[in-house]
């Protein structure tokens, strides 16, 4: 506990260090507009990356249309703040609840079935959520909701973000962490050692759905304007490509690969690659998974010891 | 519009998932692959037809048969680049790559060959329609059904009566043990590839006369329908693939003409999680058990 | 009362009889061995007592109370533990979180525990560490607790899988084929260490094996499968010397020994 201790101060030092470091880089006008839009969108999509990569890396179920959980946060949350005036936060943690639940509602009846049926099952309702969200008017239809407030600042994507990250890390790191990871590992072993696999499968996909829908709000609120497009299957696609490219089970990789994702297709743009971005992403992301399919840090976690270790033995790596 | 007439138009619509689901679902039972790049290819097949047309003023069949052959090319080349090296890596990363490779064609179309905005196909027949009583069938739809259950027979020839489906059928079944047995197992994924890649081709071509606009993103939604149908029927299992594209062309006609044209893709999705809630290994697909 | 009780269990896959007519009763603090040809459906005896499979018939009481029906992790909640023949570790774990898992469902604390990292997490993560070490230390594999289960040596990923199946604490330990793969020196040792921790724990087991050496040098109750069914129950001595074992399975080999 004690050293629990130490490193939740050092981690929160390095926190706050990294916000004082992004606040005075911002206010001193270092970076313009256009890098702290990127910046968080960069966190919102490290959020929606590691929340994915709990279910997808930790938890071995593959699921594909997370961004319909991020959607009904999204529409959840700007509800609450246009129409019924609900301050930001509360608006958002509810825009989280909203889709808990909905995991709830998928998760039960999908995450009995294997594999790539899980896989086009959760696909499936990602698209019914999108096609139910065009059919409202409330909701805007398919026109989208225009005009949400602006409430999304650089200092909430940073503070949400790094708890999210926190609170996911701490779930791994307990008893009901390693329930999932076991349940990935061997369902069958893990059910025969008094794991309830089904209970392990939902909370991993509850706590996920809740930061997704959380990342929609927060993205809702960054863009002022959200349409049923926005949350389609190839936001689904990108989402599961930020897990598998940074590698699955590790946090860091998420991170990381979420961060150089992100900024990948704006480089091209500002490079003058505008018109071919997306084809060079796709080509860029076909060479990285050709010559590094367990992804940038496979299933290990980035750490201090990592380069404390690297002076040992180099070159000591996968196996 | 009568019931017979949905009838005749689901199944038209039907014919063209099932050319399409056929090929995901022959790939899946070999390499356990949910090719997504299929859904371009088929695009690229009705964009192949096209130029034979256009450029080259072919009739129907030479252009049916070049789109056939452009994709088989494409789709054996696709899977020697992409698929191959990554045959032991776990399925996700398979996934990725697949996805990868369906956003370059659709991307490298739109952006170097052909440009984002639609063409018309140009027309191959003179529309003849014919009235059955109070039924209408034009000829374009007749030609359609009948090359799909063509290719489908000629399919199902080559999968049960040849050497080299046998040897398809076994690769299927345990890779390891197909090679084992001498088969030479890249060939055969690279015809199956082939076979699959031809019969979208085709399929890209029917959907070019029938609805004559094709663009570069025109692989998107069939192909996401036509894999429905594959997983639907019991993904890996050939009569499952055509029974499934039939279904849910026949359920997307009918959902459109009796309920509700905005909620269809809806019911079609729903469609799928039902039934595969209640039988998970699709309708005509065999549940298999772990051993332990 | 008996532990075990198992009364007229059948299973059926499609035609196929797997296992017909399966009576067995074990007392608290047996050893007892469980042989039979490849294919007699001794794993499939296992995979119904621990719920893996749901019989077609029959009964399966742990002191009195019926487990049919129940999910493979209600059972291991009352008292029985396994291993498996192919080794099902959680291999990309190290190998305590191997053991430490099985603590899961005796060792509680909520998310908001794990959340806000309360004194109770701690305390209690504590504890399963603690008990996790102490069972490492029997298995002799204290040293290697950090390190991937995947990268044990084969004996030792036998011995974990033995430990892991400990620390879900049971009454009634399944085993199945723990020796197979390996050599005799390292099979000698886990006899002994199968016996001691009947003896320590106060242990109920029940192996499947198919080291004759190993069934014959510990067990004192044999019961005999073949094609699915009974065909003899008693000491080494009474199934060594019974006509339908020594023709059914083992054969020569013991009749040489006899």
């Amino acid at each position: 506990m004690k050293q629990h201790f130490r490193k939740t101060l050092i981690g929160f030092g390095i926190a706050v260090i990294g916000y004082i470091l992004l606040s005075v880089l911002i206010n001193s006008k270092m970076l313009n507009d256009f890098y702290i839009r990127i910046l968080m969108m960069i966190g919102i999509n490290i959020i929606l990356a590691t929340a994915l990569n709990l279910v997808i890396g930790f938890t071995g179920q593959l699921v594909l249309g997370f961004a319909g959980f991020m959607s009904v946060g999204a529409y959840m949350s700007a509800v609450l703040t246009m129409k019924l005036h609900m301050p930001f936060i509360p608006a958002l943690v509810l825009g989280g609840a909203m889709a808990s639940v909905f995991g709830l509602l998928v998760g039960v009846p999908t995450l009995r079935l294997k594999g790539d049926y899980l896989a086009i099952t959760t696909l499936g309702f990602g698209e019914i959520i999108r096609v139910l969200i065009v059919n409202i008017d409330y909701l805007g239809g398919p026109r989208g909701l225009p005009a949400i407030p602006k409430y999304t600042t650089y200092t909430w994507v940073y503070i949400i973000c790094v708890l999210s990250v926190l609170v996911i890390y701490y779930i791994i790191h307990s008893s009901h962490g390693r329930a999932m990871i076991s349940v990935r590992e061997d369902e069958i072993a893990s059910e025969s050692m008094g794991i309830n696999t089904t209970y392990a499968k939902i909370s991993a996909f509850i706590v996920a759905a809740f930061f997704a829908g959380i990342a929609g709000g927060l993205y809702g609120h960054f863009l002022m304007f959200i349409d049923p497009k926005s949350f389609d299957w190839l936001k689904s696609f990108e989402i599961v490509t930020f897990v598998v490219a940074g590698g699955m089970g590790s946090l860091t990789g998420s991170i990381l690969s979420a961060g150089a994702l992100t900024l990948l297709p704006e480089i091209l743009r500002l490079f003058g690659f505008s018109k071919y971005r997306m084809l060079m992403y796709a080509i860029l992301l076909l060479i990285l998974m050709l010559f590094r399919p367990q992804g940038l840090m496979g299933s290990k976690e980035l750490s201090l010891k990592v380069f404390k270790n690297l002076g040992f033995k180099k070159a000591g790596g996968e196996k | 519009m009568s019931l017979i007439q949905q009838l005749i138009n689901g199944l038209a619509q039907g014919s063209v998932y099932a050319l399409i689901a056929v090929g995901y679902t022959m790939v899946y039972g070999i390499i356990r692959l949910i090719n997504f790049a299929h859904a371009d290819i088929y695009m690229m097949g009705a964009f192949i037809g096209y130029f034979a047309v256009t450029v080259f003023h072919v009739p129907f069949l030479p252009a049916l048969l070049l789109a056939m052959i452009g994709c088989a090319i494409l789709g054996m080349t696709i899977e020697k680049i992409a698929y191959k090296p990554l045959r032991k890596s776990p399925r996700i990363v398979l996934l990725i790559t697949a996805m990868a490779m369906s956003l370059i064609l659709e991307h490298g179309m739109a952006t170097v060959v052909v440009g984002p905005n639609p063409r018309p196909f140009p027309e191959l027949f003179k529309i003849n329609i014919i009235h059955l009583g109070p039924v209408q069938i034009n000829n374009v739809q007749i030609i359609n059904l009948s090359v799909a259950i063509i290719l489908v027979l000629i399919l199902q020839y080559i999968v049960y009566k040849t050497k080299t489906g046998k040897a398809m059928r076994a690769t299927s079944y345990d890779m390891e043990a197909a090679q084992l047995m001498g088969i030479n197992i890249n060939n055969i994924v690279s015809i199956t590839f082939a076979i699959g890649s031809s019969l979208a081709g085709a399929a890209g071509v029917l959907v070019g006369m029938m609805y004559p606009r094709i663009d570069p993103y025109m692989g998107m939604m069939p192909g996401l329908k036509a894999f429905i149908a594959a997983v639907l029927g019991g993904i890996g299992v050939l009569p499952g693939a055509m029974f499934g594209g039939i279904l849910i062309g026949l359920c997307e006609t009918f959902t459109k003409a009796y309920l509700s044209t905005k909620l269809s893709d809806a019911i079609v999705f729903s469609l799928l999680i039902i039934i595969l809630i209640f039988k998970p290994a699709g309708l005509l697909g065999k549940p298999t058990r772990e051993k332990v | 009362m008996a532990l075990l009780e198992v009364n007229n269990l059948t299973i059926r896959f499609g035609g196929l009889v797997a296992v017909s007519d399966f009576n067995i009763e074990i007392e608290k603090n047996d050893l007892m061995g469980l042989i039979g040809p490849n294919g007699a459906g001794k794993t499939t005896v296992f995979n119904m007592l621990t719920g893996v499979y749901l019989p077609t018939e029959g009964d399966i009481k742990v002191e009195d109370k019926s487990i049919v029906g129940m999910k493979p992790y209600e059972i291991t909640k009352k008292h029985l533990a396994r291993t498996f023949q192919n080794i099902r570790l959680f291999k990309s774990m190290s190998v305590i979180d191997n053991v430490k898992l099985s603590y899961n469902y005796q060792i509680k604390y909520s998310y908001f525990d794990t959340i806000f990292r309360t004194p109770k997490f701690f305390r209690l993560e504590e504890e399963i560490e603690q008990k996790s070490m102490e069972l490492l230390k029997v298995f002799k594999l204290e040293h290697k607790a950090e390190e991937l289960a995947k990268n044990l040596p084969y004996g030792e990923q036998r011995r974990l899988e033995i430990a892991r199946a400990m620390a879900a604490n049971p009454k009634l330990l399944l085993l199945d084929e723990p020796a197979a793969g390996m050599n005799p020196q390292e099979t000698h040792e886990l006899m002994n260490l199968i016996k001691w921790i009947r003896d320590h724990f106060d242990l109920t087991i029940l192996l499947i094996e198919h080291d004759m050496k190993l069934v014959m040098g510990i067990c004192e109750k044999i019961v005999v499968l073949d094609y699915g069914k009974i065909i003899a129950k008693g000491t080494p001595e009474e199934i060594r010397a019974n006509p339908k074992v020594i023709e059914a399975y083992l054969g020569e080999e013991c009749a040489v020994h006899a």
